[in-house]
């Protein structure tokens, strides 16, 4: 007979979220709870395999008798709490939060931002054509990947990926500060003489497409990216024994990019090196 | 942890300045050369997680080869690295967090020239520009345009660093272009401040309280300290236990007064309950807000007074480990509180047995390296751990979880020194002092357009007439900036304002560290206004986007309308209290929170572009 682990049994919260009454387990963020009611609240750096750094703002919610917002991803949901998600508080920060970030990062791979800045009007361009943007070059330094840190929200997540959350490696880090802070390796140095070993995890978290396969960055600088012409097909990766999950998407019968399912609950979307790059040997037709 | 370190070396200086704080390294997995390793090392990986418990020595080495080579090389930093079991691109992010570090090449000595609030109306621009003169490249001095240094007294200032062994810095202030340019080319012949008393106007006046001792004791002498009264306070609290001085110090009603003012009693309660141990105890002496410079006179001026006032909060917080986080920007404190520290130790006043009482008690000085934000206290403590100073979201508080994740009681120095009179007085007399809901003496900075400028100790409840009056206000006054550039303005027909927490909550502004800056109407407000949004948006962490973004936002439109007024400005006005409300209400911590303030209040209060 198989045991299925069933944890220690957690009590259930009440709460109110937009006025209607909400139970979820101890624990819980608001953002879970407003997810199972239904509610979509945007979010960006939250990523379902991290701690939520709540470092983009994007999902703040109103919390009756709170000072300031509160972000939905991170701020656990207490009893008796009363959270509003819409208000016209909530609503505004939002949108600026969007107008901020539209104005000084190039979002244009960024999924379901440009339904947000339409949702909550936001209107990037009012604050001038002067306005400070990151104005980065896309750092080419190696075959597998781009850094194209002009996409950058500066959200943690390829930091904490790399760092004690999954990786262990340590090979980025945010260097410098405020405006100017950047994703780097030590001494702003080419990835090919920092500790980056190339699992690609890193993209894998990467909500803005900041971080890409070199052979995605090509396709759509050569304009031939397609996503609806992309076949994803997950399947076992062959190189060792521990049987990761890869989805390989592939487009003209070539593997274009190789993810893996976040739900996985050996490797939660992580891979390393061989799994990750390792597909040129299967479609070389020499 | 698998570290990759490149193959940079450290110049020998470089080695012997990491060396001096660490000792010598035991073996080639810390960094010894490879013909030095020993049959043993070939069997045995050292560092995990023994290494990676000095993490929090990551700063001190940092500014251990900042003071010998005046700029962080990329084999210094690896040898730190292999040191610390520190991955290379966490440290490296951490140098470049800090303003006083520069991971380039740079001259061996930095002169830091003031541009702040009360350095800027006493003519800052005149002197930089002389300065950058006088300066240029070849001088082997690199000029560097600062926030504020604390030195607002005596505006406007500049601070000199020259690097070697040991680390040389020289203050001018006030300067001229004469006497900046000397203390940066020879800071060891450049004339001494003056003594910390000279920021204190009411010295001598008997009736002070925590200033009492400034000017009248000498700082370098425990002794000349217990004459005039010096641990008569640690004593009761020992009479007392430490839920009696916990007791005292709520029944006071002293509240924080670092600018949040949370009752002081209760933070400590919170701690010493906490069944979590160790406990730590930090005393917040990273004074950054512009126009603030009070607690620099105290621990320059009276600095036992802190290390005994330090040992009663930790005594009754149960804690045994103390860090004073002091700001990089001030040698002299650093050099004071240093000898304060080792004289006590020295005196069985810190150390395994305080006072014969059997209590273990010890102080350990931070230096911060040149950040606003780690005056949070949260990116404080992350600036000890050796992370980058960001702070951290709350829930959970630090009295639950603090420094390296433990209870942790964090104190401005003004707070901590009020607990001595509270502990001699006792609670009903302290308590009798000021108004019913803020208790107790305050020191003020008042700077600007006055004839004495300094740090005046008035009980609360005087008006800010009053002590602009003892200040002796000039002619013409245009505003009142309180609470520093994360306060608010105040018109001069609201002098009656009292000075208390809940007088100037109701007059709509802040107390805040207790910063009054006047300024006269030769000063141009726009002009004012934009160094405050500069000074957000560099000292800004970066973490999350209504800050980083919006305080470079908030600069763009003060600098397009800082010459237009009425309709013209209309348009930037709107889009800034639009940025302004989503950082208020959307920021992480009290920066980006704040970083609107003052704007705000010059433009509703006095009419900025009217």
């Amino acid at each position: 007979m198989t045991a299925i682990p069933l944890g220690v049994p957690r009590r259930l919260v009440g709460f109110t979220v937009d006025g209607q009454e909400a139970r979820v387990p101890e624990g819980s963020t608001i953002l879970d709870a407003c997810r199972a009611a239904g509610k979509d609240v945007p979010t960006l750096c939250q990523g379902d395999t991290l701690t939520p750094k709540n470092a983009c703002r994007v999902c703040v919610v109103e919390v009756e008798g709170a000072r300031t917002l509160v972000p939905a991803c991170s701020r656990k949901a207490e009893a008796g709490m009363e959270v509003r998600t819409d208000s016209e508080r909530a609503r505004h920060s939002r949108k600026v939060v969007l107008e901020l970030l539209a104005s000084s990062v190039d979002l244009s791979t960024t999924p379901k931002v440009a339904g947000w800045i339409k949702e909550y009007e936001a209107k990037p361009d009012r604050f001038g054509s002067d306005a400070a943007r990151l104005d980065e070059e896309p750092k080419i330094d190696n075959e597998l990947y781009v850094r194209d840190y002009d996409k950058c929200i500066l959200c943690y997540k390829c930091v904490d990926a790399c760092g004690d959350q999954w990786q262990n490696t340590f090979a980025i880090s945010v260097a410098g500060r405020g405006f100017d802070a950047r994703i780097a390796v030590e001494h702003d140095a080419p990835l090919t003489d920092s500790a980056c070993v190339y699992c690609g995890n890193c993209i894998e978290v990467c909500p803005t497409g900041a971080l890409s396969f070199k052979s995605e960055f090509d396709m759509r600088a050569a304009g031939t990216w397609d996503e609806s012409a992309q076949e994803e097909t997950t399947t076992v990766c062959a190189y060792c024994g521990v049987g990761c999950n890869l989805t390989l998407h592939v487009q003209d019968n070539e593997i274009v990019k190789v993810t893996s399912p976040h739900d996985n609950p050996v490797t939660h979307g992580n891979l390393c090196i061989k799994g990750r790059f390792g597909y040129q040997h299967v479609q070389n037709r020499d | 942890m698998d570290l990759h370190f490149g193959d940079s070396k450290p110049t020998d200086d470089e080695r012997a300045a990491v060396d001096a704080l660490l000792g010598p390294p035991d073996s080639s997995w810390e960094g010894a050369a490879r013909d030095e390793m020993r049959a043993v090392d070939l069997r045995w990986a050292r560092g995990g997680r023994e290494a990676r418990d000095r993490r929090d020595l990551l700063l001190p080495g940092l500014h251990a080869i900042n003071d010998r080579v005046g700029w962080i090389s990329e084999g210094a930093l690896d040898y730190l690295c292999r040191r610390l079991t520190v991955p290379p691109a966490e440290a490296y992010g951490v140098a470049t967090f800090y303003a006083m570090f520069s991971v380039k090449p740079r001259p061996a000595t930095v002169l830091h020239v003031c541009t702040d609030l009360a350095c800027a109306a006493a003519g800052a621009a005149e002197l930089c520009a002389g300065v950058e003169a006088r300066l240029g490249l070849g001088s082997g001095v690199s000029v560097e345009r600062s926030p504020c240094l604390g030195l607002c007294e005596r505006a406007p200032a500049a601070l000199a660093i020259r690097a070697g062994d040991p680390v040389r810095t020289a203050v001018s202030a006030p300067a001229s272009v004469e006497a900046a340019v000397l203390a940066a080319s020879s800071p060891d012949s450049a004339p001494e401040e003056p003594p910390a008393v000279m920021a204190v106007p009411q010295a001598g006046d008997a009736s002070l309280t925590l200033l009492g001792r400034v000017g009248v004791v000498d700082p370098s002498s425990l002794d000349d300290y217990r004459a005039h009264g010096g641990y008569t306070a640690l004593r009761r609290a020992f009479a007392l236990g430490p839920a009696g001085v916990i007791r005292e110090v709520t029944d006071s009603g002293l509240l924080g007064r670092g600018g949040a003012a949370f009752p002081t009693g209760r933070k400590w309660q919170a701690t010493a309950s906490q069944p979590d141990h160790p406990h730590y105890l930090v005393c917040n002496a990273d004074e950054s807000e512009p126009g603030t410079f009070k607690d620099r006179v105290v621990m320059e001026g009276d600095p036992y007074a802190l290390v005994e006032a330090m040992t009663i909060a930790a005594y009754a917080t149960g804690a045994h480990q103390g860090y004073l986080y002091l700001r990089g920007e001030y040698p002299r404190a650093l050099e004071r509180m240093s000898r304060a520290i080792a004289q006590a130790r020295a005196r069985g006043l810190l150390g395994d047995d305080v006072l014969g009482q059997g209590y273990a008690f010890d102080i350990e000085i931070r230096r911060g390296a040149g950040a606003y934000i780690c005056g949070e206290e949260t990116a404080l403590f992350n600036s000890i751990e050796g992370y980058r100073g960001e702070p951290r979201s709350k829930p959970p508080f630090p009295v639950e979880k603090g420094l390296f994740g433990k209870p942790t009681v964090e104190n401005n120095v003004e707070t901590l020194v009020n607990v001595l009179p509270i502990l001699t007085m006792g609670a009903e007399a302290y308590a009798a002092v000021g108004t019913g809901r803020s208790t107790g003496p305050k020191l003020f900075c008042v700077s600007g357009s006055v004839a004495r400028p300094g740090i005046y100790e008035v009980p609360f409840g005087a008006t800010l007439g009053e002590l602009l009056t003892l200040a002796g206000v000039r002619e013409g006054l245009r505003a009142v900036l309180l609470g520093g550039a994360a306060g608010g303005f105040v018109r001069p027909d609201e002098l009656d304002v009292p000075l208390t927490f809940e007088g100037t909550r109701e007059a709509g502004t802040t107390l805040g560290s207790g910063v009054v800056m006047a300024f006269d109407d030769t000063v141009p407000l726009p002009r004012l206004l934009l160094r405050i949004a500069e000074f957000f948006r560099d000292e800004s962490c970066g973490q999350c986007v209504p800050c980083r973004v919006g305080t470079v936002r908030q600069e763009e439109a003060l600098s397009r309308i800082v010459e237009r007024t009425g309709a013209a400005a209309a348009d930037d006005i709107a889009l800034l209290r639009e940025v302004g409300r989503a950082m208020r209400d959307a920021s992480i911590c009290g920066l980006g929170q704040t970083a609107w303030n003052a704007v705000e209040s010059a433009i509703d209060r006095l009419g900025a572009y009217e």
